[in-house]
């Protein structure tokens, strides 16, 4: 069945492959699932503030980024991106933002929702005797959040954000529709110069998956321990 | 902002002469909705029956339950697709790949089975849990009654977990409305595809896109409130749900 393929591409480009993309592809993880996990906090506490406006343009903001597809939300920044560098710097014309920023500011922007319902769920599962003792102890709202609140929050959905960042990692192949080398995009470039489409996406889908199982299967250890801690 | 909106593009004739531009959106979401709902079916039937697969008490169901689900969730969906539209018909004996090849329509019926199988995965692990949530003396008194495994899955088992998975599967199929839009990756035209399209064609790209926002949005809306409905008629009386 494998007679007529040329598996040896993929030995020809593995530096291609890991160094330029697989190195685009986790450096976007990374930074989105920071920044994300900052922004998608920002958003959850806003939600959660007795400022009611606050609170429902947050909430506006989550549901809809939670019902777009990603794909159109990445067509949307990349256009977006440069008219609001414009807008920020003052420049007369759009600016000019590399496929790498664009990339990043659609899923800080877009996983920041998903990571902000997370952390909601998780500040909501801290008993209401917490705050009320810290508030209670003379902690300001801010304090009360910053050491008592959120630290446990954090804990508590810790197994979950790691899971969320892994659908991250997967769904950052997507910026294959701006014809970004990441990972996926640099396996696929390979694929069409040389026409070994089967060699490469095929190893494309082991790496994903090797990666993505055992980083789950991590997950699910952790979680399994900190069920039994608790 | 020097951009230049021009609301009435909608109206305009689209160069690919098929009527206006709203045309192209709309048929775009005729496709969104047709993929939707044919991968729908297939992670249903799919889900279930791995769904049911992880809770028997055989071993080996068990592991094909694991991997099943653990293979179809660890790999992005844009490498399933791209397995199964560019990978699959060469691994096939040949004649069945030139058939596959030739197939018309070809990016739909591999969106629907590659976003179906993702999904089922997901849908399997739903009605897993929504099986295990159940409490054991259901399944006993299945067993009691005299019925096999099989009566006990049909008639109490089943019935029992789909509503009260309802909400989630409700999530898992806007989750699939969505998904339809990563096979623009593989040559189908719905909805993100054609507000592509139209930007290209027209160079109104925040038009374009906000007219996908909105239909988008709209699907949304009307999937939840008929939903909700659903959810309340077939509520479990006794259970939070039923609420």
């Amino acid at each position: 069945m494998f007679a007529n393929f040329d598996f040896d591409v993929i030995r020809r480009s593995l530096g291609y492959l890991f160094f330029d993309g697989m190195t685009f592809t986790l450096t976007l993880t990374a930074l989105a699932a920071l920044g994300g996990l900052i922004f998608g906090t920002l958003i959850a506490l806003l939600r959660l503030s007795s400022f009611k406006l606050a609170a429902r343009i947050a909430g506006l903001y989550v549901d809809m980024m939670r019902s777009l597809p990603l794909v159109l939300v990445i067509f949307w920044f990349y256009f977006l991106v440069p008219y609001i560098g414009q807008w920020l710097t003052g420049a007369s014309r759009p600016v000019r933002v590399g496929a790498f920023t664009s990339s990043l500011v659609t899923f800080i922007m877009f996983e920041a929702a998903y990571f902000s319902e997370i952390m909601r769920a998780g500040i909501q599962s801290i008993s209401k005797g917490q705050p009320a003792a810290a508030q209670a102890l003379g902690l300001t709202y801010a304090q009360s959040m910053r050491y008592v609140v959120l630290p446990q929050a954090f804990r508590n959905m810790f197994p979950v954000l790691l899971t969320q960042t892994i659908v991250l990692f997967q769904d950052t192949s997507l910026v294959y529709v701006l014809s970004i080398p990441d990972f996926l995009g640099a396996a696929s470039k390979v694929a069409q110069r040389d026409g070994r489409l089967v060699e490469m996406y095929l190893f494309a889908a082991v790496v994903y998956f090797t990666i993505s199982f055992i980083a789950s299967t991590a997950v699910r250890r952790l979680q399994a321990r900190i069920s039994i801690a608790r | 902002m020097n951009y230049n909106w021009n609301w009435r593009i909608f109206w305009e004739p689209s160069p690919n002469g098929t009527g206006n531009y709203l045309d192209m959106l709309l048929s775009g979401l005729v496709l969104t909705i047709e993929a939707a709902i044919c991968a729908w079916i297939v992670a249903l039937i799919c889900g279930s029956l791995v769904g049911v697969l992880r809770t028997l008490p055989s071993r080996g169901a068990n592991r094909f339950g694991f991997w099943y689900v653990e293979l179809f969730r660890n790999m992005p969906l844009l490498v399933q697709l791209f397995l199964w539209f560019f990978v699959l018909p060469e691994l096939l004996p040949r004649s069945w790949g030139l058939w596959l090849k030739q197939l018309p329509n070809a990016p739909f019926y591999t969106a629907v089975l590659g976003i179906g199988l993702f999904m089922s995965a997901r849908v399997a692990v739903q009605l897993g849990a929504g099986i295990n949530s159940l409490p054991r003396g259901q399944k006993m008194a299945g067993t009691a009654l005299g019925l096999t495994t099989a009566q006990t899955y049909r008639y109490i088992l089943l019935p029992m977990a789909f509503r009260i998975i309802l909400p989630p599967l409700t999530s898992e199929f806007l989750n699939t409305i969505k998904n339809t839009s990563v096979a623009i990756t593989i040559g189908l035209i719905e909805l993100t595809a054609q507000a592509r399209a139209m930007q290209e064609f027209s160079f109104q790209v925040f038009e374009a896109f906000t007219a996908a926002t909105m239909l988008y949005l709209i699907v949304n809306i009307v999937v939840v409130t008929a939903m909700r409905y659903v959810e309340r008629t077939v509520a479990i009386p006794g259970y939070m749900t039923g609420k």
